[in-house]
């Protein structure tokens, strides 16, 4: 119980972060949600790199690395450690200045005065927020798992996920921007420090990573794990497309938004890709080495889940006041989930009931008071659909939400392309949301594997165990984001832009 | 520069596929880390000091310093 011990105090921190930020706060809608544009230098960094990794980067790689082995460090994290911030520094940068402009706060706001496009923002809200849920539940189903393990199934997997949506609730609720970005700087600062205090724990615990690694390559069943034997090379090239969602989350477009000086932007740009690797690369690589561990190897079958694999290599290697300080650092990734409930937040106030007359017969205080019913009300959905899903982390994140944000990244870049038009806007929103309803529609109607249509022999589109597979082996990511941008090329060319003066603004 | 920078991005970007380790077990760096991984993790350093370059040499030219004191109307 020494670990929950831990856990709780760690989340009394960020509740009294929370509190803390809300004692600074103004009653104004900018303050509550964007920390009145002011946050700078290294808490930019460390929050939005806080922001962008959730239960997925430990507790999702590691489980993955511990089934599939060391190539989910280039599935997931090398294509980040260039795309993301390759897409920061030519498009965050334009956003902030976008929002500094002209007082936008969120993606929707920008999209609606670029194109001049009042209900087509409002589809684009909706398939945003729709999209944004299972990224949330990811938080509270991690949270779940996380002190479940912790504490040896003391606190059962339904109350430790209500426990972390709870605490997480009550500090966006408090706290606003300013407290879920101070949260997410103590939290990178945690899971950085895990990182490197875990991988010399459980090396000693191993007996050296040169045994462990000799001990894995030397069984037949388990050495590819150390190599890419069984990664498909097309689905490895599928997965690079999966980081240009980052710039289509709402969260990281509105955090971009939060930036005191555009000058912040280059710090974060530079070290993002050495942030990257100092919490995938331990946590991918001990991954793999847990499967050679008899051990862990029938806890994690028992279990049903991969997921736990890093709890579990801590309970057995560190002593329990470690594992319940690392254990922190966990809970401190799974806690991520706290700026995508405030973004979900931000855009209903601000897309829905400030857009259609809600600010103005009632004014800002009540708009205020909206988006904090918005994140208890987000937050208790979030919980009951946790509740009664029971697939893993990783997958429900790439194929709902990754996908569909990356295929809606080709927006973003439009609003600096002179000639996007709101009609090519939303062929490829609508091309978007019939995409991953064919997705889910397929893999639910067909079995798996089999072939669903073949041409000339060649696979064009097969079912597989993982969900779909194109051309023998690329993921539905890659048609999906080809054809958004198609969508939104082909039909801008043929359709009327908006005026001279409003891409002068965008574009000068 | 800008020219020969965004070439090395596409280039960088290329390289991800490093389909020659695909199969490798051995050598392994410093007597642990596979050389699919060492590569990538290589691959995320290079990454970080190309990012540096593109910063120095490839910032949008159009943002202002000093934007956050004006503020147009919608």
């Amino acid at each position: 119980m020494i670990e929950a011990v831990f856990v709780f105090a760690y989340m009394a921190v960020v509740l009294y972060v929370g509190l803390f930020a809300f004692r600074r706060a103004k009653s104004t809608g900018e303050d509550y949600f964007l920390a009145s544009r002011s946050i700078g230098g290294v808490v930019f960094l460390l929050s939005l790199f806080g922001t962008h990794m959730t239960a997925f980067a430990i507790l999702g790689s590691s489980g993955r690395a511990f089934r599939e082995g060391i190539g989910v460090y280039g599935l997931m994290a090398s294509s980040s450690a260039l795309v993301v911030p390759l897409l920061l520094l030519f498009l965050g940068t334009r956003l902030w200045a976008a929002g500094r402009r002209f007082g936008h706060m969120t993606p929707v706001q920008i999209f609606r005065d670029r194109w001049e496009a009042g209900h087509t923002g409002t589809v684009l809200f909706v398939l945003q927020a729709c999209l944004l849920v299972p990224y949330i539940v990811i938080g509270v189903m991690g949270g779940g798992t996380t002190l479940a393990a912790l504490t040896g199934g003391a606190v059962p997997e339904w109350l430790g996920g209500g426990i972390v949506a709870l605490v997480v609730m009550s500090y966006v609720f408090f706290g606003g921007m300013r407290g879920t970005a101070w949260v997410n700087a103590l939290q990178t600062v945690l899971f950085l420090t895990f990182g490197a205090v875990a991988c010399i724990v459980i090396a000693k615990g191993l007996g050296g990573f040169d045994r462990a690694v000799e001990a894995l390559l030397a069984d037949p069943a388990k050495a590819h794990l150390l190599t890419r034997e069984k990664v498909s090379p097309l689905v490895f090239l599928s997965f690079t497309f999966i980081p240009l969602s980052a710039i289509a989350f709402p969260h990281m477009t509105i955090f971009c938004l939060t930036a005191r000086r555009v000058e912040s932007f280059r710090r974060t740009v530079v070290l993002y890709p050495v942030c990257i690797l100092l919490v995938w690369l331990p946590c991918v690589f001990l991954g793999a080495l847990a499967a050679g561990d008899p051990e862990i190897s029938a806890a994690a079958s028992a279990s049903g889940t991969s997921d736990q694999v890093m709890l579990l290599l801590l309970k057995k290697h560190a002593p329990p006041w470690l594992a319940g300080l690392l254990g922190a650092g966990i809970m401190a990734a799974v806690m991520a989930s706290d700026s995508q409930i405030l973004a979900l937040s931000t855009m209903f106030t601000e897309d829905i009931f400030a857009y259609y007359g809600g600010k103005e017969a009632f004014g800002e205080r009540v708009q205020v008071i909206t988006g904090r019913a918005f994140v208890v009300g987000v937050t208790v959905a979030a919980y009951a659909i946790a509740m009664t899903t029971t697939q893993q982390i990783f997958d429900i994140a790439v194929k709902y939400a990754f996908t569909g944000y990356a295929a809606l990244s080709p927006i973003v870049a439009g609003v600096f392309w002179r000639r996007s038009t709101r009609r090519g806007v939303l062929a490829s929103a609508l091309v978007v949301a019939a995409g991953l309803a064919a997705t889910a529609w397929l893999e639910a109607a067909y079995p798996a594997p089999g072939a669903l249509w073949e041409l000339g022999g060649v696979p064009v589109l097969s079912r597989t165990p993982g969900g779909l597979s194109i051309l023998g082996g690329l993921l539905p990511v890659v048609p999906l984001v080809l054809a958004s941008a198609a969508a939104l090329a082909g039909v801008s060319l043929v359709t009327r832009p908006p005026s001279q003066a409003t891409i002068e603004r965008y574009i000068p | 520069m800008r020219r020969m920078l965004f070439t090395a991005a596409l280039a960088l970007y290329a390289l991800h596929q490093d389909f020659w380790l695909w199969g490798s077990a051995r050598p392994l760096l410093l007597g642990f880390l596979p050389p699919g991984l060492a590569y990538h993790a290589a691959y995320t350093l290079v990454a970080s000091a190309l990012l540096g370059l593109l910063v120095r040499h490839a910032w949008p030219a159009e943002l202002p310093r000093g934007l956050s004191e004006s503020r147009e109307t919608r």
